[in-house]
């Protein structure tokens, strides 16, 4: 598991020239990312414990050093084909206003670079379910990096209630 | 927390809390008719404290009103003025908006004075003749005792009369005599102590080293000696002093140092102008014996005098006379007996040490499997050590739940003075009788209960108690009584609110959900269902907006700020004779005993307090009610069986058959049900973790704890699972009432 | 050797303010709930000067001195009134008790330091 510590104190949302770090990770074969401001830290697959009458999306609930972190399954939740989890599956622990949830993804891949310039709102036409929940675009080498919208992605209280 | 200042404030709005509650409970009493000497101490002294307090800080408004109110209440202590009920009504009133100036004071929000001053006008009315407001005393003081020469000349206090003898010489005559002329910034004192001043603890000689400290000082001794050597012993009582300060000092410093002396000797400061008179004066005076131009050589003759003087003058009989147990209190009582100490702790703090108790207690849950899986034997003093851990660790948990839980009285009395405006706002006589005010539950609950029982008391005193005049006709009492009572029953806390009014309206109720499309036009619904109706969003009985409850906030809040504490509502409620809501919450320990379970491949836990007994059903327990319907026969009564695999969306339901193992809950008092499980695997310990704030509220599930393995098993609230089952239905209108 | 004190006041707060005025200022400071455990107290120790309030519960301040002054070993321990009072009925039963002089509260500092710098010299 990999403790991402060192960040800058400055986010980078003010300038859209500066450089901005995202994490990227792949599900299936499409590559997603998200702000590294984000992202706590990134944990290997561990089973998770059900939750009775959550939304399928949500795989349940695991043991974050003592505290209780729910865990989102990208996949299900952006409406891909359901996979079983495998051991090398990884959690992306994010921070999201005051919730901390995991996301468990296929695996990360990269650290990214770019300006706010470089992306790109998502087609309006989409393409796929998963729109909703992409809030920009970029083209990195000859790659479509899809940006999340996490606020989006977690679920909301009436999700979680239904 | 490193500003002293800032803590003792902190500290004192905490003991205005606890004063403010004496204050209540003093009145209260007094309102029940006792007025006996003590009750009013005790009234007097919490609001005299408060106002001592926010003195030192500058609270002014809260000096003020404090002021006002301890003077009346001083007038009654006294026996000046009478106490009557409604002095006692007022008193309350007074004691809600003090409540109110503390919390704004520490809040630092404007007070509002023009409620305050409405009371202290009130107030004053009651002390009117007697006291007109207690304004003039504030200003009396003592004043300087100013004596004139002549007095002093005679010496006539004394006692002896005899001021006219030769002068007694101890020193070398030469002894300075010029500078006994002061500069034009001299100021003469003439100091003479009578007998009482030794007695009261003063010293002249302290008194004479601090008028050193203005400035130079020429100080001379008047001895004025007894004609019969034996009187020698009222010496004192022969001494004076005439003293020149050179001093920049204003002759108010001089009376500063004498203030505590006043009235306990004889005094005179004379200003440079006055120097003729004081040397007249002088001339006629016993002439000066001795001229010291330090304060030392007092000394050696001062400290002797006041224990010489205590043990021979008859003039203060009052120490021999005072009571003495003190003094011959017997040693063994020794220091800091009654005193228990109190030490202010961050609630963070207090948070941290109660999660580390939850690990611990983990931990020594594992270290017993451990244990017991290495199959030592239950002899052995590794055994015989871990049963001590295990006492300890449990005395541990104990002891640190026990910081965190408070009486719910604080929270009663908050209701006390709801009741009391809400009644006088729609003009109704209520009484409000408090049960259980010393059941604890945490700190946390009780704040978070403040919001909805405020309005439930509201409620109850608006639309539950019938107006006076129905109350009358219907041959109740004039006055309405609303009940509040705490209780710990089966491991959660209950908290009741009734009145005995005249019971929920059904058939308006019904009416008004129909209008508001709440409930279909031809639905036939049960006395209970209809009673649930008022938790619907949007219900609201009042006809008419009311300005007390009708503020838009309905039932429907209250139970959802209760449902977010982990609680339920229910109601019960009969024609004519009034309507209780209960409150049941889980008690918010951080531990809990529980028994897990595995179901359809998940661990869970199911508290031990809401387990009746355990079940395995064998043939005869199991009753066919329907072509897929089955109850159990237990105890003479027929049970509902519930599959909790299916309940909690893991499995589809399984067939009930023997040998299935079931667990039997009451979710409520007299109600049973039974939940399937696959397998009991062991009871335990489990510390428990919120899933609130991560995730949210689950239907069913009270909470997570994560068992030795590492991995999280949910705690569920199986009343809830039972409640919320499908195809069972409780009636809760008919659960007897406790 | 510094100046011990006992304070002797039903208000906690009283008595914190006490002990932060009195401690920075170099005195030994002893507490005391009422009269009652003042004189408990007293059996442990003997102070330099007492300071003590009225309105107590249990033994009030007029108590409290009469039964300082009738013990041997505090006959001429000087004591102040510490109160809100500032009436002289007040001021006249505490001297008439046996107190040495008093301090009006809200005391200031340097006003309770100085008047207990005096009595005790």
């Amino acid at each position: 598991m990999t403790q991402i510590s060192e960040r800058d104190p400055n986010p980078a949302d003010t300038n859209g020239h500066e450089q901005t770090e995202f994490l990227s990770f792949r599900i299936g074969e499409s590559e997603y990312s998200v702000e590294i401001m984000s992202v706590r830290e990134i944990r290997g697959w561990t089973k998770t414990t059900s939750l009775p009458h959550a939304p399928r999306f949500v795989r349940g609930v695991i043991n974050l050093r003592g505290t209780v972190l729910p865990v989102v399954d990208l996949a299900m939740r952006l409406g891909l084909d359901e996979t079983e989890p495998e051991d090398r599956n990884v959690i992306i622990v994010v921070d999201v206003g005051s919730r901390v949830m995991g996301l468990r993804v296929d695996a990360v891949s990269d650290i990214l670079s770019f300006t706010r310039d470089q992306l790109q709102p998502p087609p309006d036409v989409a393409t796929s379910s998963n729109a909703p929940f992409v809030k920009a675009l970029t083209i990195l080498d000859d790659r479509m990096v899809r940006l999340l919208d996490l606020e989006v992605v977690l679920p909301t209280g009436e999700e979680i209630a239904a | 927390m490193s500003d002293p200042m800032q803590e003792i404030m902190a500290s004192f709005f905490v003991e205005c809390e606890e004063l403010h509650e004496a204050l209540i409970d003093a009145l209260q009493t007094m309102a029940d008719g006792e007025h006996d000497n003590e009750t009013i101490n005790v009234a007097f002294r919490a609001v005299h404290s408060i106002k001592g307090g926010a003195g030192a800080f500058g609270l002014e408004d809260l000096v003020g009103f404090s002021h006002q109110f301890e003077t009346v209440m001083d007038a009654c202590r006294s026996g000046e003025l009478a106490i009557s009920d409604e002095l006692v009504q007022l008193f309350l009133r007074c004691g809600d908006m003090l409540s109110d100036l503390i919390r704004c004071s520490r809040d630092g929000e404007p007070c509002d004075t023009a409620a305050s001053n409405a009371l202290i006008t009130e107030l004053s009315a009651f002390a009117g003749a007697e006291e007109a407001g207690g304004e003039p005393e504030e200003a009396v003081d003592f004043q300087p005792m100013t004596l004139s020469f002549d007095d002093l000349d005679d010496a006539p206090s004394g006692g002896d009369g005899l001021p006219d003898l030769p002068p007694l010489d101890p020193l070398p005559p030469e002894a300075t005599t010029e500078e006994a002329t002061p500069s034009g910034s001299a100021l003469i004192v003439n100091f003479k102590p009578e007998p009482e001043l030794y007695e009261s603890g003063n010293e002249p000689l302290f008194l004479l080293r601090s008028l050193a400290d203005l400035g130079h000082c020429d100080i001379k001794l008047n001895f004025t000696a007894p004609d019969n050597l034996s009187d020698l012993d009222k010496l004192g009582v022969r001494l004076g002093w005439q003293v020149a300060v050179e001093t920049e000092s204003p002759p108010s410093a001089i009376d500063e140092i004498f203030e505590f002396a006043t009235g306990l000797c004889q005094l005179d400061v004379s200003a440079p102008e006055s120097e003729a008179t004081a040397n007249t004066a002088n001339e006629d005076a016993p002439e000066p014996v001795a001229e010291i131009s330090e304060v030392q050589p007092p000394a050696p003759l001062a400290p002797e005098l006041p224990t010489q003087l205590t043990e021979s003058t008859p003039a203060k009989p009052a120490p021999a006379a005072a009571p003495a147990p003190a003094a011959a209190a017997p040693a063994a009582t020794k220091t800091t007996a009654k005193v228990s100490p109190t030490v202010r702790v961050d609630l963070e703090r207090i948070e941290r040490l109660v999660n580390l108790v939850g690990e611990l207690v983990i931990n020594q849950a594992m270290l017993s499997q451990s244990i017991a899986e290495e199959s030592i034997p239950p002899n052995s003093p590794v055994a015989a050590g871990l049963d001590e851990f295990m006492q300890l660790t449990r005395n541990i948990q104990e002891s640190v739940m026990m910081i965190r839980a408070q009486p719910v009285k604080s929270l009663f009395q908050r209701m006390s003075r709801i009741v009391r405006e809400a009644s006088a706002a729609v003009d109704k006589s209520v009484r409000l009788v408090t049960e259980g005010e010393t059941t604890e539950i945490d700190k946390t609950a009780i704040e978070c209960l403040a919001d909805p029982l405020t309005h439930m008391i509201r409620n109850a005193v608006d639309h539950g108690l019938e107006p006076t005049e129905t109350r009358i006709a219907n041959g109740k009492s004039r006055q309405g009584e609303i009940r509040l009572a705490a209780a710990h029953r089966s491991g959660r806390v209950v908290i009741e609110v009734s009145d005995d009014g005249g019971g929920i309206n059904r058939e308006k109720v019904h009416s008004i959900a129909r209008k508001k499309g709440l409930v279909p036009e031809d639905a036939s619904l049960t006395d209970g269902e209809i009673d649930q109706l008022l938790f619907l969003p949007g219900f609201s009985t009042a006809d008419e907006v009311s300005a007390l409850s009708g503020r838009g906030v309905g039932m429907d809040v209250v139970k959802t700020q209760i449902t977010s504490l982990g609680g339920r509502i229910a109601i019960e409620s009969t024609p004519g004779v009034g309507t209780k809501f209960s409150i049941s919450l889980p008690l918010t320990l951080a531990v809990l005993d529980g028994m897990v379970v595995t179901v359809a491949g998940e661990t869970l836990v199911v508290p031990l307090n809401s387990i009746v007994e355990t079940l395995s059903l064998t043939e005869s327990d199991l009753r066919p009610v329907g072509p897929n319907q089955v109850v159990l026969c237990v105890r003479e009564k027929f049970v509902p069986v519930l599959d909790l695999g299916k309940e909690l969306g893991y499995r589809d339901a399984l067939s009930i058959e023997k040998g299935a193992i079931a667990l039997l809950i009451s979710p409520e008092e007299g109600a049973l049900v039974a939940m399937l499980v696959d397998t009991i695997e062991d009871q335990r310990q489990v510390v428990i973790k919120g899933m609130q704030e991560s995730y949210g509220r689950v239907r069913g599930v009270a909470a997570a704890t994560i068992l030795g393995d590492g991995k999280i098993a949910l705690i569920l609230d199986a009343s809830d699972i039972a409640q919320s089952a499908s195809g069972v239905k409780f009636d809760t209108a008919r659960k007897e009432a406790s | 050797m510094n100046i011990s004190v006992l304070a002797v006041d039903d208000s906690r707060t009283m008595r914190d303010m006490i002990t932060l005025a009195l401690t920075s200022e170099g005195f030994d400071v002893e507490l005391a709930e009422d009269g009652e455990h003042g004189l408990e107290v007293l059996d442990g120790i003997a102070p330099d000067v007492i300071i003590t309030d009225i309105n107590m519960p249990r033994l009030d301040g007029f108590g409290f001195i009469d039964a300082v002054r009738a013990r041997d070993d505090t006959k001429t321990t000087p004591i102040l009134v510490l109160t809100t009072e500032s009436s002289a009925d007040l001021k006249t039963r505490a001297r008439d008790a046996g107190a040495t002089g008093w301090i009006v509260k809200p005391f200031a500092q340097d006003k309770l330091v100085r008047a207990l710098r005096m009595v005790t010299g």
